[in-house]
């Protein structure tokens, strides 16, 4: 779909020829800190921006050089960018009334549209007079009721609460199953990346540093930064060299280490109690650190099993240290 | 009681009261409101109801509708008003129609430094006198002066609109221009971006986004802007005068005639209400048409 697309503003390379495939129907996200060029490269994909190199072609037709409305996709925009003089009816109408669709097969394509974002009692309001998690639900419908090939969400859950984010990621997730069209989704929360995606992709400075399944790029990481922004992890030394250890995978005991497992001894450095789970961060006695987090089981305050300064051993399968590929290319930089 | 006390004491006062801390900030400027412009005001409707006798000169404090009547009745007066309400409103479309483009650019096109130099530009003419700005239009316009010049240089007739009402609406739409750029401008800097790409990303064409989307959300600003530029003609009388030539008097000719001339001041200000009624006239109908929902 994509090849070797890039993009530069001014001397800043945004996005690296970046090459990219992304199947019919698949929930596809894009992750990456803030300025990895995620948000540049959907901008690419609409048609906001044009590349100074590469191409990009859906379903086999080169789109690289029309405008966003000849491209078949969608964008919902992270700061919603509904208009604020019309309902939200009128919102959702703009794209077909555009299109010049006659009004009774309008009507209900948008009434569908809000009836799929379970806003239909909302249709004559303002989007003044939405909340956040409303306003974002328009927004969708909007972009869904004009059925794109693709729909290109960017951040589209950032300016919402904890509680709201999850429930949307749910919804978004059901609506995309509904309607069967590929999502193309850019996040910098990698659990809701982990949470939503069939594939996803971590970005860099520019250029994906891993596409995978997300079971694959949390257990297996291309590299250490991808180890170390999706979840937290260890990076240890073994003989085979180095290895991206997840702290879950880390047991405290106070006994010496099993036959079976590795693991080395030390003190407990730092305890910090997150509820579901409680995270060690335990001093080994060769000076490395290391992050441990064990599940809170029990409700008798268990988490005060270790305290600060307790000698304790930290073991692991030997298997679950998964062993890092030769440095990326951007780390040989 | 020592007078530190007694500030405590008053600061305290006014904390449990917001509302007197109200009335006490506003006081000075509204008392300078009621009396000096809403007493004149006052003042000023009520003598449009008296006379002046001929013969002495002294205003005639009796209650009457004549001075009225002769405005309506009389048709130079009618001629006046019509023509001054024509050129506000030509004017005042001729800088929408100008402005438009001017603060689209400035505000969504070009870069900010860019920005800040054009606006500086923009606004520095203001700096001028305004009898200097008309005076060197006097001297482009008239017969010897630029551009009669160029015209012969191109071989083209000679235009002759020295001394017309199309000299006093192309210099009435240059003057007053700025005043409708600037709340314009501020009126498109307020549309994000993200509109007009969501606009562009539901298939919207550029005129149809300007149509649906630009246009009504900067609605408030270009009523803003067109209450300057009618209001500022409507009350002009140095234009008229200098750039008009004969048969181009406005309502504000009329008022310096009766009142300086003819020392009528009854009848002066009977005029300045009809000013007053199209200005009030004007606003309701911009409210009517929704222009300030959005303040």
């Amino acid at each position: 779909m994509l090849r070797g697309v890039s993009k530069h503003f001014g001397d800043h390379a945004a996005v690296r020829e970046v090459d990219l495939d992304i199947a019919r129907g698949e929930f596809f996200t894009m992750l990456g800190p803030s300025g990895s060029g995620k948000t540049t490269l959907l901008r690419l994909i609409a048609g906001f921006e044009v590349p100074d190199a590469g191409s990009i072609s859906l379903r086999g037709v080169d789109v690289t050089n029309r405008p966003p409305y000849q491209r078949g996709v969608n964008t919902v925009f992270q700061d919603y960018a509904l208009f604020p003089h019309f309902t939200v009816a009128g919102n959702v109408a703009y794209g077909l009334r555009v299109r010049k669709v006659a009004r009774s097969e309008r009507e209900s394509r948008v009434r569908a549209a809000l009836e799929m974002v379970r806003m239909t009692e909302f249709a004559d309001r303002k989007p003044a007079q939405l909340s956040g998690g409303q306003r974002q639900r328009v927004a969708l419908a909007r972009a869904i009721v004009n059925e794109p090939e693709v729909l290109l969400l960017d951040e589209p859950l950032g300016a919402l609460d904890l509680k709201l984010r999850q429930e949307m990621q749910v919804e978004l997730k059901r609506i995309q199953r509904q309607i069967g069209i590929t999502f193309i989704y850019v996040t910098h929360d990698q659990e809701e990346a982990l949470t939503m995606s069939d594939r996803l992709a971590v970005f860099r400075d520019g250029q994906i540093e891993q596409i995978g399944h997300p079971v694959d790029v949390y257990e297996q990481p291309a590299t250490e930064f991808v180890a170390g922004f999706v979840g937290t992890s260890n990076v240890i030394t073994t003989q085979h060299g180095r290895a991206v250890l997840r702290p879950e995978k880390v047991e405290l005991s106070t006994g010496s280490v099993a036959a079976d497992r590795e693991g080395a001894a030390g003190h407990v450095a730092d305890v910090a109690y997150l509820g579901m789970v409680t995270r060690y961060t335990v001093q080994l006695d060769d000076g490395r650190l290391i992050t441990a987090v064990q599940q809170n089981r029990s409700t008798d305050g268990e988490h005060g099993r270790f305290a600060p300064g307790d000698v304790v051993t930290a073991s692991w399968n030997v298997a679950d240290a998964f062993p890092l590929k030769t440095m990326s290319a951007t780390e040989i930089q | 009681m020592s007078d530190r006390g007694l500030r405590q004491r008053v600061g305290a006062a006014l904390w449990r009261r917001p509302w007197l801390r109200g009335v006490l900030t506003l006081s000075p400027p509204l008392l300078w409101f009621l009396v000096i412009y809403l007493a004149s005001l006052v003042v000023m409707l009520v003598t449009a109801f008296f006379t002046v006798n001929s013969l002495t000169g002294n205003v005639v404090y009796q209650w009457t509708w004549s001075n009225f009547s002769q405005i309506l009745t009389q048709s130079v007066y009618g001629s006046i008003i019509l023509r001054t309400l024509l050129m506000a409103i030509a004017v005042t479309i001729t800088d929408i129609l100008l402005a438009l483009p001017f603060a689209f650019f400035l505000a969504k096109v070009v870069s900010r430094r860019w920005r800040q130099l054009l606006l500086g530009l923009l606004l520095m003419p203001l700096w001028a006198s305004y009898l200097a700005k008309v005076y060197a239009w006097i001297n482009i316009l008239s017969n010897k002066g630029v551009l009669p010049g160029i015209e012969s240089k191109l071989g083209i007739p000679p235009t002759h609109i020295a001394y017309t009402n199309i000299a006093m609406w192309i210099v009435f739409s240059y003057l007053w221009l700025p005043f409708m750029i600037v709340p314009i401008y501020g009126a498109f800097e307020r549309v994000p971006d993200s509109l007009l790409e969501a606009s562009s990303d539901l298939g919207a064409g550029s005129w149809i986004t300007f149509r649906w989307v630009l246009l009504p959300m900067v609605l408030p600003g270009i009523v803003a802007g067109s209450i300057f530029t009618f209001s500022l003609t409507l009350g002009d009388f140095i234009t008229p005068l200098l750039i008009g030539g004969s048969n181009s008097d406005f309502i504000g000719n009329a008022i310096y005639d009766s009142a300086l001339n003819g020392g009528n001041l009854p009848f002066a200000a009977a005029l300045a209400f009809v000013s007053i009624a199209i200005m009030a006239i004007y606003l309701l109908l911009a409210r009517f048409a929704g222009a300030f929902e959005a303040l």
